[in-house]
Parts: C-alpha cells; structure tokens; sequence
C-alpha cells in the first residue's frame, strides 16, 4: 500500500474554471510578495504604489489606458497565429517595424494633410510589422523553420535598426545628440480623447470585436482553428495550409506593425530609441491568460495596461521596472501550473502497487 | 614581414576572443541539448543565464570566490529550470508558454536582486590560467590554452556528454524517453524521473553560461546583460542536430561572429555599429534556415517526442 495522488477527469464549469484561473493569478501576486518581502521590501507598499499608479488617480487610470491599446493590439495578432498553433514571439520586433515605417511617412510626407497622412501611416506601419513576421512565416511555410526563434530574434534586428536611424540619419538636428528623431507635424498626429489617450484605443477595441467575429463566425476562422488542430485533416479537406501559414503571419506581424505606427502617431509624436517597453512579450502572456478569446484580451490587456503604468511608479520605491516582468511571469507560472486542474481534480488515495 | 606579424596578432586577439564568446553559448545549449534529449523544450533559456549571471556576481562578491559563484549559478539555473520542468512534466503545461515564462520571469527576478550591485565592481572575477606547455604552442597555445578555466572545463564537458549520450546506458536511457516515452515507461524506465532530472541539469548549464558571462566574459552585472545569447543557443541546438560534439564548433562559429563585430567596431569601422549589432541574429536565422532545410531531407536527429507531455494514461 503506497499513497499516491491521482488525477481524475472532472467536467467544471466556465465559472469554475475562471474561478481557478483567477485564484492562479492572486497565487501569483502572493508569491511574488514572497519575493519582494525577502528582499527586504514591504510587499504592501509596493503592491499598493503600484495600484494607486494605475488605478489611483485620473492621470493614473489614463496611463493604463494608454498602454491597454499596444498590448491589445499586439495580443490580437499574437492569438491569431496561436490558434494556428503558430508562435509569434516576436511582436516587439514587429511594433518597433510598425513605429519605424509610420516615422518614415510622417518625417517625409509631413505637409500632407492629416486624413491623407494618417492612414497612409497605418498602412506603412501596417505593412511593414507584417513582412516583419512574414518573413519567419515564409521559413515556416516552406522550410519548416521553428518560428517561434526566428521571430524573436528579428526583435533585436529591428531594435537595432530603429536605433540606427534615430542615432543617424533621422536623428533631430535640434535634439541636442538624443537619440530622438523631429516630433512629428501636427497632422502626423493621432486626434486625443483624453489626456495622452488617444483615437487608438477605441480602433483597438473595435478590430477585438472583428477579430472576435473573424475567429468565430467566419470560414477563415474555421479553417485556421482546423488547421491548428490538425494539419493532416485539414489537409484532406482541402485547406490550403501554406497559404495560411503566411497570411496568418503577416495579419499576425501587421497588428503588432499597426500597435507601433499609433505609439509614435499617438503618444510620443517622433521615432525613439525605445518605443515600447517590452508590450510584445508582455501581449503574449496576456494572449494566453485570455485563452486566445478577443474579447476577454480586452479585460486582461486593461489589467497588464494597469500592471504596466503601476511598476513605473514602484521605481519611486527603488524597484527596478522590470519588477513587472517578474510578477507577469510568477502569474503565468500559476496559471500554467492550475490549466490541468480546470480539467481534473487531483485525489489522494492508497492504492496498491501495481506493475 | 611586419604586415604579417601584425595580422597573426589580430587574428589570435580576435579567434581568442571567439573561443571566450563561443564558451558562454556553449555551456547554455549543452544544457539544452539534455533537456531537449529528454523530449522537453525548455525556451527559457534566456531567463535562466540571467538569473546564473546575477546570481554568480552575488555569490562571488560575498564570498571571495568565482567557484562558489559558480556553483550558486548552477543551483539557481537547475531551481528555475525545476519549476519548468514541475509544470512541463507533472502538470504536463505547454512547453513553450511555459519556456516564455520562465524567460520573462527570470529577466525580471534578476534586475530585481541584481539592482543593487549594477556598476559594482568585482574583485574575485576569474582569470586566464595558461597551461603550462600546451600555452606555448604556436598559433592555437594563446587561443585554446590561455583561456579562463571555465573554457577548459567546457573542453573536458563535451567529450564526456558526448560520450554520456552515445556510449553509456543512462545515455541510451535518455535518448529512448525523448524518442518514445510510452517505449521507455514498458521497458521500466522512470519517464518522469528522467525528464526532471535532465530539464534540471540543463537548467544548470544554462546557470554557468550565465555565470561565465558575469564572472569571466565581462566581469560586472549589468540588467539584461545576455542580451539574446539564450535564443542563439536554443538556436544552436538544431543547427548542432543535438550533438554535443556539434555543439562546440557551432558555439565558437557563433562566438567568431561576435569577436569579430567587436573587433571591426575597436577598429573603428565606418559600418553603423547598429548593423554590426544585428549580424549575430542574422546569422543565427540564416544557419537555422539551412540546418532545418537540411533536416527535412531526413538528415535531422530530433528527439521524436520533442514538446509532447507525456500521460501514462494515454499510453
């Protein structure tokens, strides 16, 4: 007779299952007060500086709203390749591509008007996140190339060529040696809501609905989802798996591309050595956090906007910024860690040894 | 006659340094190779030279001693790489978020503790150690035998991997539950067991890589200091078809690449520093691409059950 824990199969309900996924992310934020406080920090006043800097104030709450709209954008575009069980890992590349091809429009074109300027800077950033992903799609297509490593490692590609640029050639003759290109004219600019909110936001919001739609109602939908379960079936129905497999890159690169263009467009109005901090690879936490479903990224991506606006305040307290990527990744361990328990139940018996 | 002097000089600084490079991306994709062995995919790589490297200049500057750094790397890369393995192979979680977790977990955990010791210097760091005789040959004595003597341990590391792999049961034992677990459980092997035991090793691997950046490569702790090196050796790992034997002259490619950007840029290169920066990744990407163009005419080695949980009850 040993004792041993056994899993069981066990039917649970959407609420419970969002109940355990919920009690998995508060698992992470406890241990991650574990940590802190072994540091010799108080969890409590970190915790709550990092709550007040997000939710506390109307400054705050406008500052989480200003990062929702990268990290939803890019988690979009990250869920659509994962549903083909394609790993994008390299939306931050993407972003700074997106950012780097709408400067190009803005700093060149800058007289235009701005219902001429402005989408044609979407499409640029558009266009250009999305060969940026294309390319690692193409590998995949017809190489077999992992793309989960090809795609992150055009991240540092991009990052450097961005900083080229802004250290270079479109470096700000009046920026004092910067590394900043000119600000953008006014009609390079996204129109504001509210603060540094911007008309971004609510086009993020709406391209989660289409995306919502896109991913359950259409024949594309479908078709990707049968194609990520399985290629051999989909195959047999005719599916072409090639040409998916680079469409879905690219719409995957361009969301990312389109996150970056309203950055530059909306919040910081030039080009800059870094553009974001680090909203790719926080989105695909929130991708997996939100099960791929559009609209709950909506929700997740506000909460890790507020994540994100919270560690720039903690800095204040002496805790670097990157404090939030440690609490972001304690919280997917967790969840990781609790999916098979949505699923099953664990149950400790004493069972004879058998074999 | 000078001309020639000079560039044997040149050559010798910069292979030297290719070597000390190369060592770092070695050790991690060593690690890897076990891990992946055992049929898990362990994208965390990244995250545990991280924690290694802050962990080892931790260690090193409380105790005196770059071994004990050594040593305190190991066990923080094989305790992050326990939690992967915890949820990879009990919880059977995806490989790949999980790998991606661990990543961003461990860049975050080591600018966390590493805050206060950014720009500390390091008094302890580890020194070239010239083997008596061996140092004296000429052209490959400065460049293979006046290293650091983590280098030396990396020479000694691969053979007995390599022959650990290929020669010995627990070898042949390992391969078999990265192959077939379902094959390895019938024969009575402990699928499980292994598998823990593999990701863990690596992990430490992956901790010494780390370590030997901070303590040897660039004596100092700086946030995010591996600056990608864990993808390079993720991506090594295929390019070596899992052979640790591979794995060496890959790593030192790789580490050439590196001297020799550094090199062109200490030479004042008219070349955008910036484009110089990216040649490793493109490099990487472009031997990825030929090593799994290759593969695909069937002359790959790839664990067959690679990223697959393994679920007795589905035997």
């Amino acid at each position: 007779m040993i004792p041993r824990f056994v899993l069981h199969a066990q039917h649970r309900s959407g609420w419970q299952k969002a109940a355990i996924r919920v009690g998995a992310v508060l698992l992470g934020f406890l241990i991650s007060a574990v940590l802190i406080m072994a540091t010799g920090k108080d969890p409590v006043v970190v915790f709550g500086t990092m709550f007040s800097g997000a939710f506390g104030s109307k400054w705050g709450f406008s500052e989480t709203l200003v990062r929702t709209t990268p990290l939803l954008l890019c988690s979009l575009g990250i869920a659509l390749a994962s549903r083909m069980q394609l790993w994008n890992i390299g939306a931050e590349g993407q972003f700074y591509m997106g950012g780097l091809g709408a400067a190009f429009v803005a700093l060149k074109f800058s007289t235009m008007p701005a219902p001429v300027l402005l989408p044609t800077m979407a499409i640029a950033g558009f266009v250009l996140g999305g060969l940026w992903c294309l390319l690692p799609g193409i590998a995949r297509a017809y190489l077999g190339t992992s793309e989960t490593i090809t795609t992150l490692l055009l991240n540092y590609v991009a990052l450097n060529w961005v900083a080229y640029l802004v250290y270079g050639p479109w470096k700000d003759p009046k920026g004092h040696n910067f590394p900043l290109s000119p600000t953008f004219s006014e009609s390079a600019t996204l129109p504001v809501l509210t603060g540094r909110v911007h008309i971004g936001l609510i086009l993020a919001l709406i391209m989660a609905g289409v995306f919502w739609w896109v991913l359950q109602n259409s024949r594309w939908g479908y078709e990707i989802r049968v194609i990520g379960e399985s290629p051999a079936a989909a195959g047999y129905a005719g599916m072409n798996i090639t040409r998916n497999i680079l469409l879905v890159m690219f719409v995957s690169g361009a969301m990312a591309g389109l996150g970056g263009m309203m950055e530059v467009s909306g919040v910081l109005h030039r080009l800059q050595k870094d553009i974001s901090p680090g909203y790719g690879y926080t989105a695909i936490i929130i991708t997996y956090l939100a099960q791929r479903n559009p609209l709950a990224m909506i929700l997740v991506a506000f909460l890790f906007g507020g994540l994100q606006a919270g560690a720039y305040s903690i800095q204040t307290k002496g805790v670097p910024l990157a404090t939030a990527y440690m609490i972001q990744g304690m919280i997917l361990f967790c969840v990781l860690g609790a999916e098979l328990f949505t699923q099953s139940r664990l149950r400790f018996v004493w069972r004879k040894e058998v074999a | 006659m000078t001309g020639d002097i000079a560039f044997s000089t040149i050559a010798i600084t910069t292979l030297t340094a290719a070597v000390i490079a190369g060592t770092t991306i070695l050790f991690a994709a060593l690690g890897e190779v076990l891990s992946e062995r055992a049929g898990v995919l362990n994208l965390g790589v990244e995250g545990m030279m991280l924690v290694g490297a802050v962990v080892g200049y931790i260690a090193t500057l409380t105790t005196g001693s770059p071994w004990a750094g050594i040593v305190a790397a190991a066990f923080a890369g094989g305790a992050l790489a326990s939690i992967h393995a915890a949820l990879t192979v009990s919880l059977r979680a995806n490989q790949v978020v999980s790998g991606l977790a661990l990543t961003l977990f461990g860049t975050g955990f080591s600018s966390f503790i590493g805050k206060p010791y950014v720009g500390v210097p390091l008094p302890n760091a580890f020194h070239k150690v010239a083997i008596p005789g061996l140092a004296k040959l000429p052209f490959v004595g400065p460049i293979l035998f006046d290293q650091n003597p983590l280098v030396y341990l990396s020479f000694v590391l691969v053979p007995a991997l390599w022959y650990w792999l290929y020669r010995t049961r627990p070898g042949l034992n390992l391969r078999a539950v990265g192959e077939n677990p379902a094959a390895a459980d019938a024969m009575g092997l402990n699928v499980f067991l292994t598998r823990y035991l593999y990701v863990i090793a690596g992990g430490a691997l992956a901790g010494i890589a780390g370590a030997h950046l901070s303590l040897a490569v660039a004596p100092s702790w700086v946030e995010g200091m591996t600056a990608g090196r864990g993808w390079v050796a993720v991506a090594l790992v295929i390019f070596a078809t899992w052979n640790p034997a591979k794995a060496i002259l890959g790593a030192y490619l790789f580490g050439g690449v590196e001297a020799l950007t550094f090199r062109l840029q200490a030479m004042g290169s008219t070349f955008s520093v910036f484009f110089l920066n990216m040649t490793p990744y493109l490099f990487t990407i472009a031997v990825l691409l030929i090593a799994t163009s290759r593969a695909r005419k069937g002359r790959g080695d790839l664990p067959a059950a690679l990223g697959t949980a393994y679920d007795r009850e589905m035997r």
